[in-house]
Parts: C-alpha cells; sequence; structure tokens
C-alpha cells in the first residue's frame, strides 16, 4: 500500500544518502578547517523571533500554536536563528564568531515545478568582521566550498544590495512606484522596468541609466563602465565593490567572481555586498548569501555579519552533471 | 562588452534558443534570419524539432513549453509571447527585450448585443469566464474588484458563450475576426501582447557576453 508524502518533500534512500553524506562531510571539514564550528538550532522557532529577523511576512512559511498558544514558525533559513542564538548565548563573548551549520529549512512551494518544501542549507556565518575583509573571507570560505564538493567551473556573482535602494532615493522614486521597480529588477523584468521607471516620472537618460547598470555583469571592467554613469549611489557601490574585489584579486581569489549590478536578493536582511552561486550544468542557482550589517542589531548586537548558504541538494544536482560531463568528455 | 574574467565558466556547446511554433514561428524566424542565424531548415518540412545552425541551436517547441524549458536551462534564451509570460508569471524567466511582433490583444468579450454579462454581475455578483488564461483573468478581475468563476478550456474558446458555458470569454485577439464570425464583441481590453526575448537567469549570467551580443542584435533588427 502506498502511504502519501507532501508534495515538496521525499525520503531518501541509501544510495543517495552516501552520497550526501560524503558531500556534507567535505564542506564542514572545509567550514571546521577554516575556524567555523558547527551549530544546531531548533526546527521550530517562536514566530515574533523569526519575524524580527525579516520583518516583511516573508519570514516563515509554516505557523502553528503549541499547547499554551503561543504561535510558533517552523524556520525558513539558519541565518535569523543564529543570529538569534549568538544575541543569547555568545552576548559576552569577544567578537568575531566564525559559525557553520547543516540543517533542513522549510518554504512554501509551487505545485508541480520540482520546487522543495523542506531542504537542507549548508552554510557559514562571519559575526563581527565588517566590509570588505569580512565579506572576503566569506567568499573564500565559499570558493573552497565548491572546490571541494568538485564545482570547479561554479561561478560567484557578487552585487551590492544597495545600490538601487539608494539610486531610487537619489531619484524621487518612493512608495508604491518604488516598491514596483524594485520588483521588476528582482525579476529582471528589462521591458517592465523601463516602463515602470518611466511611470515614474524620471527623466529617459536616467531611465536609460539604470536599465543599463541592471545589465552590467562580469569583470572588473563593469566597475569602471558604471562609474561612468555617475550619481552618488552608484559611486559608493561601486566603491565598495571594487574595494571587495580588489582584496579578493590580491589574494588570487577573484578568478570565480563576476562582478553583477543587476543582482538584487529577495531576502529582507540584506545590505552591502550580495552573492549568489552558479554551476553552468544547472539552471537553477545553488546558493546565496550576503552581508546583513543590520541584522544583528534587530536582535541587540551591534555586529556587522556576513554568510551564505549552498542548497544542498541542488550542489548534489550538480556535482552528478559535473561528473557526467567529464565522463563524456 | 561584459568579457567575464572568470574562464573557467566556459560554457557548454552553442546557445540553445527556444522558438515558438504556432502563430509566432513566422516572424521569429524573420527576425532570427535579421541577426544572421541560417533559419532554412526550420523553415522546410522537417518533421525535426531541432537544428543546428552556425553558433546557435535552434529548439522549436509551443510557445506556452517556452518559459518551462527556458527556467530550468534547458534553453539558454527563448521568444514567447507576453500572453505565455503573463499567465507563467511565476515561471523565472528574464525577460530582455520586446521584439514588437506578434501584437494581439488579452480581451474580455461576449455576445454581441446581449448584456447576459452585466446581468450575471448585477443579479448573481458573479460571472462565469470561460478561458484558456484563468491567471491572467482571475488576475484582471481581482484587480477591479470584480468576482468570477473561471472555467478552464483548452481549444476554440468562443465557443463557451454561444452555448451557455459562462457569460463571457477572456482570449488573445489579433484581428477580432474570429470574435465577430461567432457574434461576439470586444467589451473590455485587458493588456496588449507582442512576443519577448527571454533567458534564464544563470545562462544570463553565465553567458553574458554571447546573450548580450544576440540581444543587441535583436534589439538592432527590431527597429531597422
Amino acid at each position: 500500500m502506498i502511504h502519501r508524502i507532501p508534495p515538496g518533500t521525499r525520503d531518501v534512500l541509501p544510495d543517495e544518502m552516501r552520497e550526501l553524506r560524503k558531500l556534507k562531510a567535505a564542506l564542514i571539514e572545509v567550514f571546521e578547517a577554516r575556524g567555523y564550528g558547527e551549530v544546531a538550532t531548533p526546527a521550530i522557532e517562536y514566530d515574533e523571533v523569526m519575524a524580527r529577523g525579516d520583518g516583511r511576512a516573508a519570514g516563515s512559511s509554516y505557523r502553528f500554536f503549541d499547547e499554551s498558544g503561543e504561535l510558533l514558525a517552523l524556520r525558513s533559513d539558519m541565518t535569523v536563528p543564529i543570529a538569534r542564538l549568538l544575541a543569547s548565548r555568545f552576548a559576552q563573548a569577544e567578537p568575531p564568531h566564525r559559525l557553520c551549520y547543516l540543517a533542513s529549512a522549510y518554504r512554501a512551494v509551487r505545485p508541480q515545478r520540482g520546487q522543495m518544501r523542506e531542504f537542507m542549507q549548508a552554510g557559514v556565518e562571519l559575526i563581527g568582521v565588517p566590509a570588505p575583509e569580512g565579506t572576503v573571507e566569506v567568499i573564500e570560505v565559499l570558493e573552497a566550498a565548491l572546490d571541494a564538493a568538485g564545482l570547479e567551473r561554479a561561478v560567484i556573482g557578487l552585487g551590492d544590495a544597495d545600490l538601487y535602494r539608494q539610486l531610487l532615493e537619489e531619484l524621487g522614486v518612493e512608495g508604491e512606484a518604488r516598491d514596483s521597480v524594485l520588483a521588476s529588477l528582482a525579476a529582471h523584468d528589462l521591458v517592465g522596468l523601463e516602463e515602470k521607471l518611466r511611470e515614474a516620472g524620471i527623466a529617459a537618460e536616467q531611465v536609460e541609466t539604470c536599465v543599463a547598470l541592471s545589465q552590467m555583469r562580469g569583470g572588473r571592467e563593469v566597475l569602471e563602465q558604471a562609474h561612468g554613469l555617475g550619481g552618488g549611489a552608484v559611486e559608493r557601490a561601486t566603491a565598495r565593490l571594487s574595494e571587495t574585489f580588489d582584496e579578493l584579486d590580491r589574494r588570487g581569489a577573484a578568478d570565480r567572481v563576476q562582478i553583477d549590478l543587476g543582482l538584487l536578493r529577495d531576502l529582507g536582511y540584506y545590505s552591502g555586498a550580495i552573492l549568489e552561486v552558479y554551476d553552468p550544468a544547472l539552471g537553477h542557482v545553488i546558493g546565496g548569501g550576503g552581508r546583513y550589517d543590520d541584522l544583528m542589531k534587530r536582535f541587540g548586537l551591534d555586529l556587522s555579519a556576513a554568510g551564505f548558504a549552498l542548497y544542498l541538494e541542488r550542489v548534489h544536482v550538480a556535482q552528478m552533471e559535473e561528473s557526467r560531463r567529464g565522463g563524456e568528455a | 562588452m561584459t568579457s567575464f574574467a572568470g574562464s573557467r565558466a566556459k560554457a557548454d556547446g552553442p546557445l540553445k534558443l527556444a522558438v515558438p511554433r504556432g502563430a509566432l514561428f513566422g516572424e521569429a524566424l524573420d527576425v532570427l534570419d535579421a541577426v544572421g542565424v541560417d533559419t532554412s531548415e526550420p523553415r522546410g518540412d522537417s518533421r525535426s524539432l531541432i537544428f543546428e545552425t552556425d553558433g546557435i541551436t535552434l529548439v522549436t517547441m509551443r510557445p506556452s513549453d517556452v518559459p518551462t524549458y527556458v527556467e530550468a536551462g534547458a534553453a539558454d534564451v527563448g521568444i514567447t509571447g507576453k500572453d505565455v509570460l503573463l499567465e507563467q508569471a511565476d515561471r523565472v524567466v528574464y525577460e530582455l527585450l520586446d521584439l514588437g511582433f506578434g501584437r494581439c490583444r488579452m480581451v474580455l468579450a461576449a455576445r454581441s448585443g446581449d448584456d447576459r454579462l452585466g446581468e450575471a454581475q448585477r443579479r448573481l455578483g458573479m460571472m462565469r469566464i470561460a478561458t484558456k488564461y484563468p491567471r491572467i483573468a482571475e488576475r484582471h478581475f481581482e484587480s477591479t474588484g470584480r468576482q468570477i468563476e473561471v472555467i478552464e478550456v483548452k481549444g476554440s474558446v468562443e465557443l463557451a458563450p454561444l452555448i451557455g458555458l459562462g457569460d463571457g470569454i477572456v482570449d488573445l485577439v489579433a484581428t477580432g475576426r474570429t470574435l465577430e464570425e461567432n457574434g461576439l464583441e470586444v467589451r473590455e481590453e485587458i493588456v496588449e501582447c507582442t512576443a519577448r526575448f527571454v533567458a534564464n537567469r544563470v545562462a544570463y549570467k553565465l553567458r553574458a557576453a554571447e546573450i548580450d551580443e544576440l540581444t543587441a542584435k535583436l534589439r538592432e533588427a527590431i527597429r531597422g
């Protein structure tokens, strides 16, 4: 007899489990070797704690009451629980803090799209090291993790979360108009973006600048091109990015980093550098992260922070595709 | 342009472009001709679905499948109608360019000289709308504060109100002739749709130079 499990969840059988275990061990070894201690937190948190981390309603998809009527939530990522853990357990300890995790997170899915309701994340959090050093360290750990997973062709996109917020402020685009412009940017709908910027009453030249910016991605030359477009917001963002990129370059770690001014992450807590991870063998993003310098403040600790999470199952798929490709070559 | 320094991100083979069969097919091939892609093979009567040309692979499919293939990265870029993109708005594909051709309107239509639609709304508080575009229809009526019951059909939607399935239809109209011949008339215009050039999210990042070049050429071609 067949008994159902909810869509977006799955059983893992021995062959896959063996490979996943190997992958997890390889990742944890990289993290530990760089001084990141592994932690675990409960899958269930108080909803108010999760909401404190991500102010927008997006926080958790699964909420329920416990026996005394308290509202609980399944965690939707590990960054907020770790911020909570640090504020509660490490408030007196001397920063910086380096923590890593391998944990399931839970998000709502759209039906029939192969999306996972329950998925594994492997990641690190570096608390108390400001930009650019902190960002650079996190990217180096990420590169080592990708190498350990055998994804030598993987690429890290590096963008800036504040660029458009500040740029739109500069242009006087506010409220609903601003939100709809940001939504077009996040979806990378260039046709809609142009329309909405025009509707917001911005001069044609500046509309062009915004649209052009969102398409700029590549090596260092991107920063020079962007800088030529002028404006305070662009200048500040490119200055931050080039600081980070130059430091990566000095350490020989810039090879697989793609500067991307069109990058926008949909989590509410990011500020400054943001990251996305791609592998050419896969059409989906396999990881993401960035800086969230204001998040710890919401939990009462005034510390800067950065981190990333790899989606373990997708990394595993990419691993298989890469080894298949290697076999064919 | 943006020559990406990360040489390790070498792409696998030529760029794969999803080409919509059906109403957009001819004009899609025309615009590809204009950017120097050899389209003689897909224009022939071959039953093949995949055509290797110099530097680019053309994959032909139903327009409504284009977002599926592009989202998954099975095709790197593609051409499809804005109607398809709106109906499948939850598919993550990057919309890079309005190609301008294939212009048509998404409309609400009902039987000419017949007030069933208005009557249903007044007296029943709810209109029954037959459509191949349930999400576009739902969104349109929701955003205008009206309630509908969506009846999803797959074939000729014009049939539905004629024999009593639904009070009206939401459908794509190019010339309006089909509506007219079936005794229907446009009551509201919902949105204008044209063909769009779309890209997979990861391909857009990792094959930046190729995709930017193709986008620029397409932009040039539709201007000319």
